[in-house]
């Protein structure tokens, strides 16, 4: 059976292009938008990018369109039969994983993993409790569980080493906690070499862009 | 200044604005610009605020009239369409010389129009989308930071002048993020309210807050008032950034995050070697008119660039006054015009077509 990835995570802290890199980077891969929550900034943005480097994807009927209509498409279901790999970009905190419970029952059944997005200069995720509170908050209205962390703390262009290393303490102090390991840590290419962190680094492509 | 944080520019409206003193906020949702409310809805309670979703849009702006009448530093914010809903109560509120901040995150439109971003509500946010002869002081930022440093002026500038001021960006102001830090919170001055409604503590006499006057002679004295504080606001309000004007042989006026676009084709343009500068106003309403009669007379064309059919093009050539050509270049609809529309429109113009 093929892979299921579930991206999850706090308002803004980048869940969709961790999932349009995660997609990007596996054979056979389809990506869910299944983003309830916000219509600006997602997945469907980028979908010339997937579709060119073979990914399918998977939108809600009137994503990118000017009406804000948050269905969920009924051909999600066919990522369960195809055997593909998936990737589940989901919309922020517990209201966006809600829209998860209606696949439960695969996601039992096939096995999944379910990441949560911690990016640690976004408001109301700055301490263990506020992030531990919101891992706990989207598990219950998932009905799965969170089972690896992502470190994405960033300041955009303005992002240094010192940010990264106090997102970091942040994911370290949060992992510890709740026993959740830290699968990655995002960080400009530049400043990889110079970071001392013990679980793996990724550079990110970025593919929501401003027009200027 | 606080360390940095992440913020989408609607998140920033509302942590602006609590900070500054803002204990009350009324509203309804609409996209783009729910965060706000959201983020309100979440904060309010926690410092002993009020947050209330109102029924309607209507509703939101008459809690906002009763609420600054009461003395209280106000915020209410929607979208274009529920802009619109608002505009009887923002008469109101104006013609009884009460101070409030209200936020317009502009949709396409007109109608229910759509969700992305667009500038077309210029016209009714400048020209008085209400009924009756008043102004509202119009505020354009363009950056998340800048967000933050306006909603701080906004709620001094109302009290100051006695004046709603409106907080106007666009859907994609309001959706982006971009690192910024609040100023160190000194402590909140808010000003005496000698007119407001709070109880007369059996200690002066009542005030009554009202727009309606049975003298047709005393409406007029009152309005007349209302016009010099207003001379007042042109003398001393008007904000506007001016960027590479000195070499300038055309510029281009543009306001919002079209400005950040317009800068990004101003450096292409340039590095082609065509001088372009750019006037971005900040302040719509005054609007910065003397930034425009300085150039008009130095340089070729003024290209004004908006998510709109050309709404403050009408203000950039009245007050050109005839001194140079003013051109338009718009996108609408949500539609965004990129850097190089821009710079095909400008070099249009260069070449006279």
């Amino acid at each position: 059976m093929n892979k299921i990835k579930i991206i999850t995570g706090h308002f803004g802290s980048g869940k969709t292009e961790i999932a349009i890199n995660m997609a990007m980077s596996e054979e056979h891969c389809a990506i869910v938008d299944l983003d309830t929550v916000n219509p600006y900034f997602r997945t469907a943005d980028a979908e010339s990018a997937l579709l060119k480097s073979g990914v399918r994807v998977i939108l809600p009927p009137f994503a990118r369109t000017n009406v804000d209509i948050p269905v969920i498409p009924p051909d999600v279901f066919s990522v369960f039969e195809s055997g593909e790999n998936v990737v589940f970009d989901v919309g922020g905190d517990d209201d966006g994983a809600l829209a998860l419970g209606m696949y439960n029952r695969y996601f039992t059944e096939l096995g999944y993993e379910m990441y949560f997005v911690i990016c640690a200069t976004r408001p109301l995720t700055q301490t263990e409790d506020d992030v531990t509170s919101l891992i706990r908050d989207v598990e219950a209205a998932s009905r799965l569980r969170v089972t690896h962390l992502i470190n994405n703390t960033h300041y955009g262009k303005m992002t240094d080493v010192e940010i990264i290393m106090k997102g970091q303490a942040l994911c370290e102090a949060v992992s510890k906690k709740m026993n959740i390991p830290i699968a990655f840590t995002t960080a400009p290419g530049e400043l990889i070499p110079t970071l001392k962190i013990n679980n793996p680094l990724k550079e990110l492509d970025l593919y929501i862009n401003l027009p200027f | 200044m606080s360390e940095k944080v992440l913020m989408k520019g609607n998140e920033a409206l509302a942590e602006a604005a609590i900070r500054s003193g803002c204990k009350m906020f009324f509203g309804y949702p609409i996209t783009p610009q729910t965060e706000l409310a959201a983020y309100m809805a979440k904060k309010m309670p926690k410092i002993d605020g009020v947050f209330l979703q109102a029924e309607s849009e209507v509703a939101a702006i008459n809690m906002v009239y009763g609420a600054a009448s009461a003395g209280k530093r106000v915020m209410t914010s929607s979208s274009s369409p529920g802009v619109s809903l608002k505009q009887e109560g923002i008469s109101y509120i104006a013609g009884s010389d009460l101070p409030c901040v209200i936020v317009n995150i502009v949709r396409g439109g007109p109608g229910l129009g759509g969700i992305q971003p667009a500038q077309s509500d210029y016209f009714q946010a400048v020209k008085g989308g209400g009924h009756g002869d008043y102004n509202l002081i119009v505020l354009a930022p363009s950056s998340i930071q800048e967000i933050v440093d306006i909603v701080h002026d906004a709620f001094d500038i109302a009290d100051k002048y006695r004046m709603p001021v409106m907080i106007m960006g666009d859907g994609m102001l309001g959706q982006m993020m971009e690192p910024i830090s609040f100023p160190d919170a000194d402590e909140v001055k808010i000003p005496e309210k000698p007119y407001a409604t709070n109880g007369t503590q059996l200690k002066r006499k009542k005030n009554i807050v009202n727009s309606l006057y049975i003298e047709p002679s005393e409406l007029e004295k009152m309005v007349f008032e209302r016009y010099e504080r207003y001379k007042k606001v042109e003398e001393n309000e008007v904000r506007v950034e001016e960027y590479k004007l000195d070499d300038a042989e055309y510029v281009i006026a543009a306001y919002g995050t079209i400005a950040r676009v317009a800068k990004t084709a101003i450096e292409k343009l340039r590095a082609d070697g065509v001088k372009v500068g750019l006037i971005r106003p900040i302040t719509l309403w005054p609007f910065p008119k003397a930034s425009f009669e300085n150039v008009a007379g130095k340089v070729k064309g003024i290209l004004t660039v908006e998510m709109s059919m050309g709404q403050m093009v009408e203000d950039v050539r009245l007050s050109v006054n005839g001194k140079c050509p003013v051109d338009f270049y718009g996108r609408t609809g949500g539609m965004i015009p990129t850097p190089d529309e821009i710079c095909a429109a400008l070099l249009k113009m260069k070449e006279g077509k």
